[in-house]
């Protein structure tokens, strides 16, 4: 019992110390939680010809870029996008595409279930939001065959995103 | 209640049974672009003119919540100028009805990428046909008949391939159009259905299809059936099918190949 109310003390110390760091220029702050990559959902795929396809950290940064606007963009989508923190979404989101893709990076942000949670997110939101992926990354130049290897990795993430 | 939201070709296109697949093969995959969220639907027509003669299907099918597929299909068996040349008319056409119903009932082949275990889905097919009279004396026995299947679909995004698997329990000669069972052969046997087919984009796919049938008849050998085929969504709701498929022999003229055209839409 003590010992888990000093590791519980231990965490959150450390989330204290973390997080903010981290977080960048014009992010709102959010409820303390514990940092991990594990919290990215998916073991990273090690292939340096994957992370090459998509142009390294440059290229994931602009199809996360893409891929939010056109979110946002699409009446479908927009509204649910709209009232979260955009700044604080496209970072978290470099960085868990980074880190799946097998570019070094840190992932930060919350996992899965809890990004989502209480968000009443359909299966059709999500493959919209997989078709706003595929063009972004169409327009980044990444072969289809390279897609799927990436979208293979995300695809599982459905019950997560998706919970009913 | 959603309707659509399905991604591109994860509907499959229609057999020429009328119920969810590739062309010759049932798949796992369930009718419309409904999600688990709402209720979809597909039509169809597809056009085979063989060497010696011309077959064309057409249907509707209805998806419930991306689970359960109830399916209506027609097939017309033109036997043109063969016809006088079998002792038929000019123009004889076998004819059947078939309604499918199909239960998706584990697995998904979409999103479960982590696994291995393929979406299952069981089914059966009624069918019914026409000139009961002459499928009698080709020696037939019976003008209808239920098939029974299992199907397993998997989409191996990895490495781009879509793949399934069907085993059918089924006495139907050619598909059902010449009735079920025969003075051969009137057991039901286990025939096997083997699609693979490679996502060249999202919306363009390439494949090959196998299919084993049963050989009732003593009047005419029934042989296996293959294709090739590429699949192309042209929008969200219309799918163009082409390809080439061999049906081997049909009612003792042999080597029946020819094109396979076929258009379907879905909502
Ligand atoms: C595989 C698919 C998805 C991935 C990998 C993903 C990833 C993420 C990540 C990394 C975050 C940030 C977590 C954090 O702030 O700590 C996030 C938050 C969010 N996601 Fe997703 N997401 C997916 C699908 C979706 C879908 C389909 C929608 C809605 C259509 C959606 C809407 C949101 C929203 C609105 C937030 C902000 C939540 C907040 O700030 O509290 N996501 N997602």
């Amino acid at each position: 019992m003590r010992l888990a109310l000093w590791a519980a003390l231990a965490a959150w110390l450390l989330v204290l110390d973390d997080a903010p760091a981290r977080a960048q220029e014009g992010e709102e702050p959010v409820a303390p939680y514990v940092q991990s990559d594990a919290n990215a959902g998916a073991t990273p795929i090690d292939d340096p010809a994957v992370l090459a396809a998509f142009n390294g950290r440059d290229g994931i940064n602009r199809i996360v870029d893409r891929t939010v606007d056109l979110s946002l963009e699409d009446p479908q989508l927009g509204p649910i996008f709209q009232p979260f923190d955009m700044v604080r979404l496209r970072r978290t989101l470099k960085e868990q595409f980074c880190y799946l893709l097998g570019g070094g990076c840190t992932y930060t942000g919350r996992d899965m279930s809890a990004s989502h949670a209480d968000m009443g997110v359909q299966t059709r939101d999500f493959n919209l939001l997989v078709q706003h992926l595929r063009t972004a990354m169409r327009e980044e130049g990444v072969s289809n065959r390279m897609q799927n290897r990436f979208l293979a990795v995300l695809a599982p993430m459905h019950r997560d995103v998706v919970q009913r | 209640m959603v309707f659509g939201g399905k991604l591109p070709l994860t509907r499959g296109v229609t057999s020429i049974e009328g119920s969810t697949g590739g062309g010759l093969s049932t798949w796992a995959l369930v009718a419309g672009n409904e999600t688990e969220d709402g209720v979809g639907a597909s039509a169809f027509v597809t056009r085979v003119p063989l060497s010696d003669y011309d077959f064309s299907a057409y249907g509707v099918a209805i998806g419930f919540f991306d689970r359960v597929e109830l399916s209506l299909a027609h097939q017309e068996f033109d036997t043109g100028a063969t016809g006088a040349a079998l002792g038929l008319a000019e123009g004889f056409t076998f004819e059947q009805d078939i309604v499918g119903l199909k239960l998706r009932v584990l697995g998904d082949a979409v999103y479960a990428q982590d696994s291995w275990l393929p979406q299952v889905a069981v089914g059966v097919q009624y069918k019914h046909a026409e000139h009961d009279w002459l499928l009698a004396a080709l020696g037939a026995e019976d003008d209808e008949g239920f098939d029974v299947y299992v199907s397993a679909t998997k989409v191996v995004l990895d490495q781009s391939l879509i793949l399934n698997a069907t085993v059918r329990g089924t006495r139907a000669n050619q598909f059902g159009l010449l009735g079920h069972g025969g003075d051969q052969d009137d057991e039901y046997h286990a025939e096997i259905e083997l699609s693979a087919a490679y996502m060249v984009t999202d919306r363009l796919i390439v494949g090959a299809e196998y299919r084993t049938r049963p050989d009732n008849l003593g009047f005419a050998e029934e042989e296996r059936g293959y294709d090739v085929f590429a699949a192309y969504a042209l929008t969200e709701n219309l799918t163009l099918v082409g390809g080439y498929v061999d049906l081997g022999s049909i009612a003792t003229f042999d080597d029946q190949d020819g094109a396979y055209l076929s258009l379907q839409i879905g909502f």
